[in-house]
């Protein structure tokens, strides 16, 4: 769904939207070697669930019931899964996922100051993303890239020796 | 594909790959291709050898090989030319796309003309360890083959030991081995493996499970992501040899999603021996089974706790449940279970091939072996390390680190991350290992060191921590879930100037019962930055509740910026001020407005004529 069109279209279905996605995240669903017993399933729900947001890209309450159903589990154990885990999200994010590493040695060579600048620029707190849908705002964990900290990451693009001043560069640099 | 189903078969197979190697090759070009080495450009470079060994038409006597981590994380991207007939290795850092041209142009046809010293030494291959401080045991692989080939690893005795596990030694006798050379756990907590199998392999069950925790979520550590990365295959038969020992026939790896490449790795690496026969049915004709999942996680810190950790895995929400009983008895699914770190098990093939003798030799008494530390922070030269257990925290940080960044004064090393504490000057040369850590009010923790020095302020150091904490606590028990908060509260309340003695010594009590009640290691431990902090670096603490001043000048509301008599009128922090609060006419001297200042240090920083003071 994007911006343009979630205001309308709340009640539309995302998984009737995109048959394509749904039969993707069915067929990989149904490959799992389930069994009768629900304790064992319940040990193929975090995968399941990274294989839906990584073809939807988010988790919303639809995707969990479906999710849930073919586990034959119940919803509130998934959505207690997803709310538990950072990794998983129930909103849409931006084209542009920004995340700067909040690990030791980029938080002493100075991401603070980083993180406050990308707020200031794109006017979003951390966690939040643009009204246009553009760029969503994060913290991550170390990324293991600590020779060249501070590290900022968009999408799968590593920034490295980042300072307040290359944020408009990085900014541009998406556009 | 070859199956290889007995040690002979083995033998015959890792001498033909390097005997092919030794006939035609005359050097061996590596390539750093790790997270870190990737992020900071080595993919161009790789590129680049590749098309050059093709121009000059020398395929056939030159092997390209990409790696994972070298450890030399500070002159990225790196890489190593190796003269195969000599053995002779000389390192290139910072290799652009153009030095790479010349690399192979001049380095091919001169042999050794650019040599650097290796800080390393490899003692499984008894090398002369006088002059150099590493020792390589879990890293044995890493840098040196190609992580994505069975073969490199064969050739490098690879399976070797699980073939002699399996072939020729009893359960008792591999579960001996390990308690023999006094491996203890790499993960943080320091227990000996092999108690922990004993534990497993004394209970009787139809089921037994053996989990390799890949979730290294400490920040400011990646080493287990090096070995995953770098040297896969040495975990792989690592878990075999561990299921062997206690009886058990599943693997599990649970691993962080935010490890994309380690991940690919290991998938790559356990279809390769399950192709090869390695992995799967009937081992070496053994009889034994055993087979490996991979099982991600998904963003929790806590789910590097075992209890946790089997939680999620089992997929549940992670959090830590009550022990006794300890996984051993009953974990995955009830079942008995033995958790270790990627660390551990790297340790284990050395260990069996070489028997534990060798092992107790290297390190100190208490204990064996060596360990990784990934050395960041201030320091000049970052990177991840292998020493063995005893070495000095002043040679860590002065000779393998060359010292701290821009000639500043060391302050403190950080170990253990969000559990550990600080090591000031004065202890830098007590011997390190698990004791003497704990000893100093740290511990060894997964291995991140993180090095400070006189710019970093340590009450802030322990807040940011403590927001790690609050972040990652999973809220199941109260002393976490609140107490940390409050001791969050109170750390800002001293960093924005509004701190007491009474708030002080709130501070030190609610620690202790933080410790002293929490549930889980992460609770138990999550006080020990602030502790360590107050215990050695109480009068910074006090600069900030008498003075309101933050002597490291960190604290932004304990700060403020203001334009000396040096200004020239320049106008650049006008207009890199990002609120436009730094007025004056040109070539006349500048005022910040106090009021508008956001104390971001933009100018501060921007200032050609040091005519801005900081205070």
């Amino acid at each position: 769904m994007t911006a343009e069109c979630k205001e309308c279209c709340d009640n539309v279905s995302i998984l009737d939207m995109y048959p394509d996605k749904r039969k993707e995240l069915e067929k990989y669903i149904d490959s799992l070697p389930l069994g009768d017993d629900s304790d064992r399933n319940r040990g193929f729900l975090i995968q399941s669930l990274h294989r839906a947001q990584g073809i939807f890209g988010y988790l919303p309450e639809e995707i969990q019931l479906f999710v849930a159903e073919k586990l034959k589990l119940h919803l509130s154990e998934v959505f207690g899964v997803i709310s538990f885990y950072s990794y998983f999200t129930t909103v849409p994010l931006g084209k542009f996922k920004i995340n700067v590493c909040t690990g030791t040695a980029c938080f002493i060579k100075g991401a603070d100051g980083i993180v406050g600048e990308f707020k200031r620029f794109l006017n979003i707190d951390m966690d939040e993303t643009t009204q246009d849908m553009k760029f969503s705002l994060g913290g991550l964990r170390c990324v293991g890239a600590c020779s060249l900290a501070p590290v900022v990451m968009v999408n799968d693009k590593v920034y490295g020796n980042v300072t307040p001043k290359k944020v408009p560069e990085i900014i541009e640099d998406c556009k | 594909m070859t199956i290889i189903n007995t040690p002979e078969k083995l033998g015959k197979y890792g001498k033909e790959l390097k005997g092919a190697l030794s006939r035609n090759i005359k050097t061996e070009i590596l390539v750093s291709m790790g997270t870190c080495g990737i992020a900071a450009g080595t993919t161009p470079v790789l590129d680049e050898l590749k098309k050059e060994v093709l121009e000059q038409n020398l395929q056939d006597s030159v092997r390209i090989v990409p790696v994972g981590c070298m450890g030399i994380c500070h002159s990225e991207p790196s890489i190593e030319v190796i003269d195969m007939e000599s053995g002779q290795g000389a390192f290139f850092g910072n290799v652009t796309t153009e030095m790479a041209k010349a690399i192979v142009a001049k380095n091919i046809r001169a042999a050794g003309v650019h040599t650097v010293a290796k800080s390393w030494y490899y003692p499984e291959e008894g090398q002369n360890a006088e002059s150099v401080l590493q020792a390589r045991i879990v890293l044995r692989n890493c840098g040196r083959i190609n992580p994505e080939s069975i073969d490199d690893y064969i050739s490098r005795s690879g399976y070797q030991a699980v073939a002699k596990a399996l072939t020729s030694m009893k359960p008792g006798d591999v579960i001996r081995t390990v308690v023999d050379s006094g491996l203890r756990g790499r993960g943080g907590g320091g227990f000996p493996t092999g108690r922990k199998w004993q534990f497993a392999a004394a209970q009787k069950s139809d089921e037994k499970y053996v989990i390799c925790n890949a979730d290294e979520g400490d920040p400011g550590a990646f080493m287990d992501r090096a070995v995953l990365e770098g040297d896969p295959h040495s975990v792989l038969e690592a878990m075999i040899i561990a299921g062997y020992a206690v009886g058990s026939h599943n693997g599990v790896i649970y691993i962080r999603a935010e490890y994309p490449l380690a991940v690919k790795r290991l998938h790559q690496a356990i279809d390769d021996a399950k192709g090869m026969g390695l992995l799967g049915k009937n081992l070496f004709g053994s009889g034994f089974d055993f087979e490996i999942e991979l099982k991600y996680g998904a963003g929790a810190f806590v789910c590097g706790e075992e209890t946790a950790l089997i939680h999620s895995v089992e997929g549940k929400r992670g959090e830590p449940g009550f022990k006794p009983p300890f996984p051993a008895i009953s974990g995955l699914w009830k079942k008995p279970t033995i958790v270790n770190n990627v660390e551990t098990f790297a340790n284990v093939c050395a260990i069996i091939r070489n028997g534990a003798d060798w092992f107790k030799k290297i390190g100190t008494e208490n204990s064996p072996g060596t360990k990784v530390f990934s050395l960041t922070g201030k320091i000049n030269s970052v990177g991840l390390i292998e020493v063995p257990m005893g070495i000095t925290l002043r040679d860590i940080i002065f000779k393998l680190g060359e010292g701290i960044k821009g000639g500043k004064k060391f302050k403190a090393v950080q170990t253990g991350g969000p559990s550990g504490g600080c090591i000031t000057e004065a202890n830098l040369d007590s011997p390190i290992d698990y004791n003497s850590l704990i000893a100093l009010g740290s511990m060894m923790g997964s291995g991140g060191m993180i090095v400070l020095d006189e710019d970093d302020c340590m009450v802030n150091i322990a807040k940011f921590f403590l927001e790690f904490t609050l972040d990652e606590s999973c809220g199941r028990c109260t002393p976490c879930r609140i107490g940390n908060k409050r001791l969050h509260e109170m750390l800002n309340e001293i960093t924005i100037g509004n701190g007491t003695h009474e708030i002080l010594a709130k501070l030190r009590k609610l620690s202790e019962n933080i410790k002293d009640t929490a549930l889980c290691g992460l609770g138990q431990t999550s006080p020990n930055p602030v502790l360590s902090t107050i215990k050695n670096f109480e009068n910074e603490y006090l600069e900030h509740i008498d003075h309101k001043k933050c002597p490291a000048k960190v604290c932004v509301k304990l700060l403020s910026y203001e334009i000396n008599d040096s200004c020239v009128g320049c106008t650049l922090c006008a207009r890199n001020c990002p609120v436009a609060c730094i007025s004056g006419e040109k070539k006349q001297k500048h005022v910040i407005d106090q009021k508008k200042c956001i104390r971001c240090g933009v100018c501060y920083e921007a200032c050609k004529f040091h005519a801005i003071d900081k205070n």
